[in-house]
């Protein structure tokens, strides 16, 4: 996994809430037995017409907007547990996703493929809303090691919280499986014990 | 003071870590052929063998066709995707795989229950949202990403947050011809889809108490549609009637042990929730959603709400979402015409649901403008429906048997709903494009669906 330290990026904003994991990948393109290849097919029934064109009215089809962080309406992610929402946010290039609010299981599964998800404020969340479609081009800046979200463009400042343990792993890029498998032997004796 | 939560994840706590989660041990992990293969690939790259075989059950279900299970799947990537699972069952020596056509194969949720796999007390994970099912027999089950797949594959452990506990008591009886899928979507409607996010919930009250296991389970199983972790219900003796004698439930002495232990699975008078709510089953009419989430529900008689009694924030979604179900704010949706009818997926795709849609079926005909889909859950399931009689009846009544699988319920196989067509669904999900590119989905429990199957519209099936 890779290192997640400190990020000024500008942003792609979607201001549409309860985005759900079938909106954000299809299910009919969970048929791959890798993990490559879904961010092509991110959001691919907003993004692409019938005949596989590009939509024009959709934000990842609109050149005005780049960057590496996603902010997104309140409650995103909820619906299945496919970690393919995962890696589709992630193999189309987004580092972070910003909302007021995100599903349980998603957030996990971010988590586990390096992709910070940042809670923010209702407030906070309406003033990025805002600045963007004044200016496309305005920044936000994530900074792990201190937990905090600058919106550069109003100057307002907003931390987050972040589990301790979680925060380690991506700051350094290590996964949870590594962290279990050093463990094997409570593993083992927890075993014993039930018998 | 514990609650039923509290105890059973205690009793599986393997260390807790510094500032972070808790290393929880997995009693049964269930597996299928979508989430699964890069879980695989990842003990590959790693070197890893799978470190309790035994504890993991196999099924292919979500991308499988429903009919002509027999011959060779068509669709290539599709059975790409079932041999390389057939294959990590094999390279792993997994004991348990159930691959199509065997007589244990059918949706995950389903075969768990019914072949004794799930059990009360147990910890439960499988990467699918929908494991919260198992939750009903007074376990902890809960869906999973696939790096915890792996990670339940490599240690038999999984690392968790503990979530947070919420009791929801049903006071009274169920209206008649008001079924656990109503009170569900009751529920979720009350709640949204966000509401118990970062939760456990408990179900209790004299609702759920008269409830069987099969109803039991469609609670519980919606859990995950209001942001819930999981839900979960104590035994009793309902509980412990159904697991006793199933295939891999514990028999004899270890039999008498475990009844013992399990009688102890309750919360204790007093044992404080982070949250408790309060319904009474009398409000609780027949529902059906309008919208594209499960919390866009509203009793089958009533009118979809208006723009003004959504607050602002939600309004450009709420909008959103009619136009994509073709919609007006304000309207009633009883008498709509509708194109499809799908019993099943692993909501209402158990014997009991057969049972209450062949009831109401029973001497009428199915509408000519209706293409009706009844999925069985599980080849077990289907091997009922024709001992009880229930094939008959269907037949009769102008339907057909599909064979098991998850089929229209995620529509990854060729059971997709052709765009701007109203399908009524026994499933959980009515997301846009959910049922496949375009489809409208509106949400409803075995007997509304059974009701709209006959007359080709939405229909109070108390009338
Ligand atoms: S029936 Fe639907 S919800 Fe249930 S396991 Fe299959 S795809 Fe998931």
């Amino acid at each position: 996994m890779e290192k997640f330290i400190k990020l000024t990026s500008t942003v792609v904003p979607l201001p549409i809430e309860n985005v759900d994991t079938d909106q954000i990948i299809p299910a009919r393109f969970l048929k791959a037995t890798d993990k490559n290849g879904f961010g092509d097919n991110l959001f691919a029934d907003w993004r692409y017409n019938k005949d596989g064109s590009p939509k024009t009215d959709f934000v990842l089809n609109n050149p005005k907007y780049s960057g590496s962080i996603l902010v997104a309406g309140k409650n995103f992610g909820s619906g299945s547990s496919r970690e393919h929402a995962a890696w589709a946010i992630d193999g189309y290039g987004f580092k972070v996703v910003v909302s007021s609010f995100f599903a349980d299981i998603f957030q996990n599964n971010a988590l586990n493929n390096g992709v910070l998800p940042v809670v923010v404020s209702a407030d906070f969340l309406a003033g990025i809303f805002l600045n963007v479609n004044e200016n496309s081009k305005m920044t936000l800046t994530v900074d792990l090691e201190n937990q905090t979200i600058t919106n550069n463009a109003n100057g307002k400042t907003e931390s987050f919280a972040i589990n301790a343990y979680k925060k380690e792993c991506l700051l350094n890029g290590l996964d949870d499986i590594d962290y279990l498998l050093s463990k094997k032997d409570l593993i083992e004796a927890y075993e014993t014990s039930l018998k | 003071m514990k609650t039923l939560f509290d105890k059973i994840w205690d009793a599986h706590v393997v260390s807790a870590v510094e500032n972070g989660p808790t290393q929880l041990y997995i009693d049964r992990h269930f597996c299928h052929e979508v989430t699964s293969p890069q879980a695989f690939n990842g003990l590959r790259a790693r070197g890893l063998k799978v470190f309790r075989p035994e504890k993991t059950t196999m099924t292919a279900d979500h991308n499988t066709p429903t009919i002509n299970q027999d011959q060779p799947v068509k669709d290539p990537i599709s059975r790409n995707q079932l041999d390389t699972f057939a294959k990590n069952a094999a390279d792993f020596n997994m004991p348990l795989f159930f691959p199509l056509g065997h007589q244990k194969n059918g949706v995950v949720h389903i075969i768990g229950p019914e072949n004794g796999f799930t059990q009360p007390g147990m910890t439960i994970v499988c990467g699918d949202s929908h494991t919260s099912t198992h939750g009903a027999f007074g376990a902890i089950a809960f869906g999973i990403g696939t790096s915890e797949v792996e990670m339940v594959l490599a240690t038999q452990c999984i690392l968790q947050s503990r979530p947070k506990t919420m009791r929801i008591t049903f006071n009274g009886k169920l209206n008649e011809g008001v079924t656990a899928k109503d009170l569900a979507l009751y529920m979720i409607s009350k709640q949204t889809t966000g509401g118990a996010t970062g939760y456990f919930v408990e179900y209790a009250g004299e609702a759920i108490r008269n409830m069987s296991m099969e109803e039991r389970m469609t609670v519980c199983n919606l859990s995950i549609e209001m942001g819930a972790r999981g839900g979960m219900i104590a035994p009793d003796e309902t509980t412990f009637a159904y697991v006793e004698g199933r295939e891999f439930a514990p028999k004899g002495e270890e039999w008498d042990e475990k009844l013992a232990y399990w009688k102890t699975l309750k919360s204790d008078e007093g044992a404080k929730f982070d949250k408790e709510f309060v319904y009474e089953s009398a409000d609780i009419q027949p529902m059906i959603t309008y919208g594209t989430n499960p919390g866009m529900g509203m009793g089958i008689t009533d009118s979809i709400p208006t723009l003004d009694q959504i607050d602002e924030a939600g309004q450009i979604s709420f909008k959103k979402s009619l136009d994509y179900m073709g919609f007006e704010a304000g309207e009633k949706l009883e008498g709509k015409s509708i194109d499809y009818v799908f019993l099943g997926s692993c909501t209402n795709g158990r014997i009991e649901d057969f049972r209450v849609f062949a009831n109401y079926v029973k001497g009428k005909k199915k509408a000519d403008n209706v293409i009706a889909w009844l999925v069985p859950g599980s080849w077990m399931v289907e091997k009922q429906i024709r001992e009880e009689g229930l094939f008959e009846i269907l037949s009769e009544a102008g339907f057909e048997l599909r064979q098991p699988g998850c089929s229209a319920c995620l529509a990854m196989n060729d059971d997709k709903v052709p765009a701007g067509k109203y399908a009524v669904s026994t499933s959980n999900r009515n997301f846009e494009g959910r049922q496949g590119p375009g489809a409208r989905t509106i949400l409803a429990g075995p007997l509304v669906a059974a009701a709209a199957a006959v007359t080709g519209k939405i229909t109070d099936p108390r009338v």
